[in-house]
């Protein structure tokens, strides 16, 4: 009975220094240029195409999964002016980008086509003004302001007082594509 | 470590000149009290009672008195006090000296901390006569100097102890510290409080020039970049404009107006990189572009990817900023 004991007590210690060890992985920053040049995959903003449907959506998934990425993500939202016509996330001049609706797709490639080919009606082509790596970790925020980024990644603390729920507490936006996509399922 | 003094022991003014008066009164004070410490602790071991494990412990001293060591702690209590009370009249007396330094006319920067640089804004009654620099701060001797520190993320610490004391820059609440410079000479600045990742490498190099250099100097500062004179530096205009130079610094008389970054209108007439990180040389500047990461770690600045000949029109461009 005792032996009985001592053997639960020495399983359990085991299976909680196991589960706490597990928790001890840390994030690794990049601070060297990405060796080669990460090429989006094609966007498709139509649905319609000649022969059979191909639904390459082969993305970068790193950067929404990194703390730091989406940190940096949310720096940049600002110096770049995003904010200056998307507001906060909560649109301006700009479409709100923390509801549902996605005119030019919620696909990370889709939005990495956005901001650097620009989009018709005021939407600016960044292309060349903002290094590859730097749009990614954009494109990561983008999406973590509707809840499609890793929660566990995406910033809970602003350096700044914010009106919203940091993006860490954001409730999970499903995306509905307004014209003109047709793609509509989540990646 | 690239030049200045940066020596509270070598005072280039008259702020650091009252605070190194009070450190000749502290270090032999401190020095002559350690050491009669000492003295006192090797005495009191060299004539401590020594006995065996054999010999039974004397009880009976326990309850004696002694009356020789109740006069030497009275003795040394007096004599502390004493010292300590020099030690206040001499730190009290040095604040006074820094809080008289005469004010007119003086000059007023606006200093920002920024992880990891300095942004310095030159304050003028006539706005169009303000200018904005970074990481070197240009002030004429003999002429008092206000500057009004500000932190905009973390807190920082302006440091430059051949000129002043340290006085902190935090977010929120900005504070004031005045100098002199007396002598002329480039003395080197430091953040002194733990700012992050390159805190280490967040120099502020202050140069006191002759009043007339001085005014030459705050005049190139407040006109526009030049119109870059050969083909290659105007190639590298157009390109610093294209690509994401454009997105965080500033060079006036250009397109280029985000504020994110130190201003680049003069850049070429300061003498480093990266606050302090590299010297500004032609070939520092383009590994700098290339990839600052390599030399300061963590930096906002992204690696560059760009063709060797645009580097070194870029580069030209930059260099012709002077």
């Amino acid at each position: 009975m005792t032996s009985d004991r001592y053997h639960t007590r020495v399983a359990f210690t085991v299976v909680l220094v196991t589960l706490a060890l597990t928790a001890c992985q840390r994030e690794e920053r990049y601070f060297e240029p990405p060796t080669k040049a990460v090429t989006p995959p094609p966007v498709r903003l139509s649905q319609i195409q000649p022969g059979a449907i191909s639904t390459d959506t082969s993305i970068e998934h790193k950067y929404e999964d990194t703390a730091y990425a989406l940190s940096e993500g949310k720096r940049l939202f600002g110096w770049y002016n995003c904010n200056g016509c998307h507001a906060n996330g909560g649109g301006d001049k700009g479409p709100a980008l923390m509801d549902n609706v996605w005119i030019y797709g919620s696909k990370p490639a889709q939005i990495y086509s956005t901001i650097v080919e620009g989009r018709p009606n005021g939407m600016p082509s960044f292309g060349g003004h903002i290094p590859e790596n730097e749009v990614w970790e954009l494109v990561a925020y983008v999406r973590s302001l509707s809840g499609l980024a890793s929660s566990g990644a995406a910033p809970n603390r602003a350096d700044a007082m914010q009106t919203k729920k940091p993006e860490g507490n954001a409730e999970e936006q499903k995306p509905v594509n307004a014209a003109p996509s047709g793609a509509s399922e989540h990646p | 470590m690239i030049g200045g003094v940066h020596d509270v022991q070598m005072p280039g003014g008259a702020q650091a000149q009252a605070i190194v008066g009070l450190w000749h009164w502290l270090l032999p004070i401190c020095v002559l009290v350690f050491v009669a410490v000492m003295i006192a602790l090797g005495l009191a071991l060299w004539r401590a009672p020594r006995a065996s494990n054999d010999t039974a412990p004397d009880i009976a001293s326990l309850s004696k008195r002694e009356p020789k060591v109740t006069r030497v702690v009275i003795v040394a209590v007096a004599v502390s006090t004493l010292l300590l009370l020099v030690l206040l009249a001499v730190s009290v007396m040095t604040d006074r000296a820094l809080a008289q330094l005469p004010l007119e006319n003086a000059l007023h920067i606006e200093l920002t901390g920024y992880q990891w640089w300095w942004e310095a804004r030159y304050d003028d009654p006539d706005p169009s006569r303000m200018f904005t620099t970074a990481n070197e701060l240009h002030v004429p001797v003999g002429r008092p100097v206000i500057v009004t520190l500000v932190g905009a993320d973390v807190i920082h610490s302006f440091w430059v102890p051949s000129l002043a004391g340290k006085k902190d820059l935090i977010p929120g609440r900005d504070t004031t510290v005045s100098f002199r410079a007396d002598r002329a000479g480039v003395y080197r600045g430091q953040c002194a409080e733990f700012c992050g990742y390159q805190h280490a490498k967040m120099a502020l190099f202050v140069i006191a020039d002759a009043p007339d250099d001085y005014a030459r100097w705050a005049d190139r500062q407040r006109a526009p970049a030049a119109e870059p004179s050969s083909d290659e530096a105007r190639r590298g205009r157009d390109l610093f404009l294209a690509r994401s130079c454009a997105m965080c610094h500033a060079i006036n008389g250009t397109s280029a107006q985000a504020r994110h970054a130190p201003d680049l209108t003069h850049v070429a007439s300061r003498m480093t990189l990266g606050a302090g990180a590299l010297e500004n040389t032609s070939s520092n500047r383009e590994a700098w572009i290339l990839d600052p990461q390599q030399f300061k770690p963590g930096t906002n600045m992204p690696p560059q990817n760009i063709a060797p000949q645009d580097l070194a029109a870029l580069s030209a461009y930059l260099a012709s900023l002077q």
